[in-house]
């Protein structure tokens, strides 16, 4: 290895697990199958992972110009990666699992609990209207509730 | 959701979402991103107690927010199909909404 040569597996290694991270919330999430499961944030890290290892043994080398800071530097941004993945990993892998059991929810067969709420105009609106009030002339067959955690 | 609209409305299905954002919040939600289906407010959960889908704590500032839950309801009232995700990363899809909406008469 030649003396002072730029570590770039160390470098390139931390773009890819900033890269493999940030793409999982921009793009990624937005797709199901991605989403579900991110395997193609996994494989990103993966890489990038690789490369760390590439970039510490370099990092580390007796033949660096400046061997003390060399194995600093070295040592925060593979730190810094490798916290970055487990961080990752950890909130969607086990973070999102944290859900109250729910075991009172209505189940199927089960009459659905009748409510009255607020639209997104001020108006009052109760299950059963939302029932028997025809959308575009045809009432509905069925209605589809979705419960979500809202935009905050 | 609002992508599978007209598959749902094929099926005969009314898309209604429920959380606790007010119905401001909801109606810029809805013109941002250009959705047409229902959007109820629920601001102090009460609604979302009663389905026990109480995420206790989980919203700003330690707000008690709706977890993720989907329920198909039909014409009499009677749930016909539920999703309780385990993962609040997935979500149901559209055609396993659209396969139990089938089956309603």
């Amino acid at each position: 290895m030649k003396v002072g040569r730029f570590n770039w597996p160390l470098w390139v290694g931390l773009l890819l697990t900033l890269a493999g991270g940030f793409s999982f919330l921009l793009v990624f999430v937005w797709i199901p199958a991605t989403r579900d499961f991110p395997w193609a944030n996994l494989l990103i890290f993966l890489v990038a992972a690789v490369l760390l290892f590439v970039g510490i043994r370099r990092g580390f080398a007796s033949d660096r110009r400046r061997p003390t800071l060399s194995k600093i530097v070295t040592s925060l941004v593979a730190l810094f990666s490798f916290a970055f993945i487990a961080l990752f990993i950890f909130s969607v892998f086990v973070f999102s699992r944290w859900l109250p059991p729910s075991t009172g929810a209505p189940h199927v067969g089960q009459k659905a609990p009748e409510f009255t709420l607020k639209d997104t105009t001020g108006r009052d609106v109760t299950l059963t209207q939302l029932l028997s009030e025809p959308v575009d002339g045809t009432p509905p067959k069925s209605v589809l509730l979705v419960f979500y955690r809202g935009y905050w | 959701m609002e992508k599978s609209r007209d598959s749902l409305k094929a099926a005969g299905v009314r898309p209604v979402a429920i959380s606790i954002d007010s119905p401001e919040e909801s109606r810029n939600l809805a013109q941002d991103q250009g959705y047409t289906f229902t959007i109820l407010s629920d601001p102090n959960a009460e609604v979302i107690r009663r389905y026990d889908l109480v995420h206790a704590g989980a919203g700003e500032s330690g707000k008690d927010i709706a977890r993720p839950a989907e329920f198909l309801i039909d014409s009499t009232g009677t749930v016909r199909w539920v999703n309780l995700t385990e993962n609040y990363m997935v979500r149901a899809r559209p055609d396993q909404v659209l396969d139990a909406a089938k089956s309603i008469k």
